[in-house]
């Protein structure tokens, strides 16, 4: 096993949640993902451990699910949608500003580690369609010009805690709905930020 | 038309700081379910929900009462919280998550309570980090003021909820592909019969699992009666439903009303009418997995019962407006692939079936369709779904594979000439 005790700890707190051992996988995979940016066999022979089932086992489970990444992802996993709402609403003109400036293909990361762009199915922004999530935090009411500034921004700020308010405020538009309360939580890798993970930060 | 705020009126009340325990106290939060525990019996409040007709609000619409009353006995018990929310034009768990966390615990602790429940989950897809994180602190607050965890309330009731993420797999929305996802597995649907989750469920034990609308609409219910509830709305849609509005609209967003109004009032009024003056090519009545209404249809009433009468179905509640410039062929293309990545693969007419649709309608839309495509389609989907009639007839374990026939039937039906006008009639040599 070669995951650091630490982590190691948490995934001990994380089994410990849940009634049976084996349903900790999933979030035992979103924590790999946090140290890798990937599902890396070393991960899959650690988790496979600690749950008790075998690598082949898991192995399909993490590759049903689109969000565990089988090749190392950028520090900014940009997800534009695609699905109806922002189909109609010209999702395609905010995709092709995303591939122009990245000059990557779907699913794609650059050299730099820097960038993932993945075009993705309905993240639930439709009411502020055409949408797209950095890091899963949600940036609605785009248009090709904030777009790319979003993508200018973030390369040359590198944020290390990635806010959906703070991309909202300075490249966002009209949402699906008032947001309301104050959020400068935020995550800090190509996995969701979440508090059971501790892959979740304030923006100071 | 109004709205109707049972749902939403806390968030609307307060809404810079809903999200907190003590605000939600102030708005008489928990005082039901703290009431409920002390001094009413498991049986008053099914009764209540029953009385309420309250239908379910993750796209079934099935009845709740019922629901709760088939869960069989068992020492081992679950609840399980559909939060996947991942129909495409869907976003009212969203908010509902994300500014009244506690209202949604509320109703599950009452939930558990009625159905002698001692472990709850709360599924949310991991696209929904923030409103995720909104949750998991609700529920430590929860912990804190002893209102989750052991003698909730000071009754002798104990209660554990865990916060759980998913990892982008729409078909976890169906329930039985989401307790294998909760089981660690591939979010594969499993078979009805035998595997109905009110009998085996998760681990194999008896499990309710319900929308996230739902069970934040029981504290209301409760509080103010079944009958109250029953009185909201119209027959066979009792009560207020949050429907997403998106599309070619003035004023998207999450509505909170009474069913029964028409799609048309619904657009002019709350959604202060089509951009730009333009008029309803067709539009989505309840999400991507629903048949299309044309933009003449526009007077049909928002009910469940109305909308199935019509061929389609109200679903999850998302109504997706698409105007005349509109390419409905592109449109439908971006319904399709959404199915065809979606398929979990285990039935070969859904697997093999949406990937042949969307690689068809692909070709059509780019002006490089044949003139036998349009037959192709429909064999193809009478494949899937033999007879493309409505409710769709199944040759698959889910309804996901039906879902993706949807927009083509559409397509055919009513905006045929549409295709075929993308169909080059000769092929130049």
């Amino acid at each position: 096993m070669s995951w650091e005790d630490s982590l190691l700890k948490q995934a001990r707190e994380i089994i410990d949640m849940y009634p049976q051992k084996r349903s900790a996988v999933g979030p035992l995979l979103h924590l790999a993902q946090s140290k890798d940016g990937y599902i890396s066999d070393d991960s899959i022979s650690v988790i496979s451990k600690l749950v008790g089932i075998t690598e082949v086992q898991l192995k399909s489970v993490s590759t049903f699910y689109s969000m565990y990444k089988q090749e190392p992802t950028g520090k900014y996993l940009l997800s534009v949608c695609k699905s109806i709402s922002c189909e109609i609403n010209k999702s395609d003109e905010i995709i092709d500003v995303v591939k122009d400036f990245t000059g990557l293909n779907n699913n794609e990361t650059d050299k730099n580690g820097l960038f993932t762009f993945e075009a993705v199915e309905c993240i639930g922004a439709c009411g502020g369609a055409p949408a797209m999530q950095v890091n899963y935090e949600t940036v609605e009411g785009l248009s090709p010009n904030n777009t790319l500034k979003l993508c200018e921004w973030l390369k040359k700020e590198l944020p290390e805690v990635v806010v959906a308010e703070e991309m909202q405020e300075d490249f966002g538009g009209y949402k699906s709905f008032d947001w309301a309360i104050s959020d400068q939580s935020g995550t800090t890798g190509s996995v969701p930020g979440f508090q059971t993970l501790k892959t979740t930060k304030e923006r100071n | 038309m109004k709205e109707t705020l049972l749902l939403t009126k806390h968030m609307r009340s307060n809404p810079e700081d809903s999200h907190l325990i003590e605000v939600y106290e102030k708005s008489n939060g928990y005082k039901t379910a703290k009431k409920v525990l002390l001094q009413e019996s498991p049986e008053k409040v099914l009764e209540e929900i029953k009385d309420s007709n309250i239908r379910g609000r993750g796209g079934a619409g099935f009845p709740t009462g019922i629901k709760w009353g088939f869960l069989a006995e068992d020492e081992e018990r679950y609840l399980v919280i559909n939060a996947d929310e991942s129909e495409p034009g869907t976003f009212k768990d969203r908010i509902l998550l994300e500014r009244d966390p506690h209202q949604l615990i509320e109703g599950i602790i009452i939930t558990c309570f009625a159905a002698n429940i001692k472990n709850a989950f709360i599924y949310i897809r991991g696209e929904y980090a923030k409103p995720a994180r909104r949750v998991q602190n609700a529920v430590e607050q929860a912990y804190q003021k002893g209102y989750l965890g052991k003698k909730i309330f000071g009754s002798d009731i104990d209660l554990d909820v865990v916060v759980h993420l998913g990892a982008g797999a729409y078909i976890c929305g169906e329930e039985t592909a989401l307790l294998n996802s909760l089981e660690g597995r591939r979010g594969e649907p499993r078979l009805k019969p035998p595997y109905f989750p009110a009998v085996k469920g998760l681990y194999m034990k008896p499990t309710l699992v319900n929308n996230v609308e739902t069970i934040s609409s029981v504290p209301w219910i409760v509080e103010n009666t079944g009958k109250e509830y029953n009185k909201l709305g119209v027959e066979g849609s009792t009560g207020t439903r949050i429907f997403s509005l998106s599309g070619h609209i003035n004023t998207p967003g999450n509505y909170e009303i009474e069913m029964g109004s028409s799609f048309g009032e619904f657009v002019e009024t709350l959604g202060n009418g089509v951009r730009n003056g333009k008029d309803v090519k067709a539009y989505i009545p309840g999400g991507a997995s629903a048949p299309w209404f044309r933009g003449d249809q526009l007077d049909i009433k928002m009910t469940i019962d109305d909308v199935a009468n019509n061929n389609s179905m109200l679903g999850s509640g998302a109504v997706v407006i698409m105007d005349e410039e509109t390419n409905l062929v592109s449109a439908a293309k971006s319904i399709v692939s959404f199915f065809a990545h979606e398929s979990c693969g285990q039935c070969t007419p859904c697997r093999e079936g949406t990937t042949w649709l969307e690689m068809i309608l692909e070709r059509v839309a780019s002006g490089r369709g044949r003139t036998s495509d349009i037959d192709l389609l429909l064999d193809v989907c009478d494949n899937i779904s033999p007879g493309l009639s409505w409710p769709p007839k199944m040759t698959t374990i889910c309804p996901l594979g039906p879902s993706a026939v949807s927009p083509i039937t559409s397509l055919m039906n009513d905006f045929r000439d549409e295709v075929e006008s993308l169909i080059p009639t000769k092929i130049l040599l």
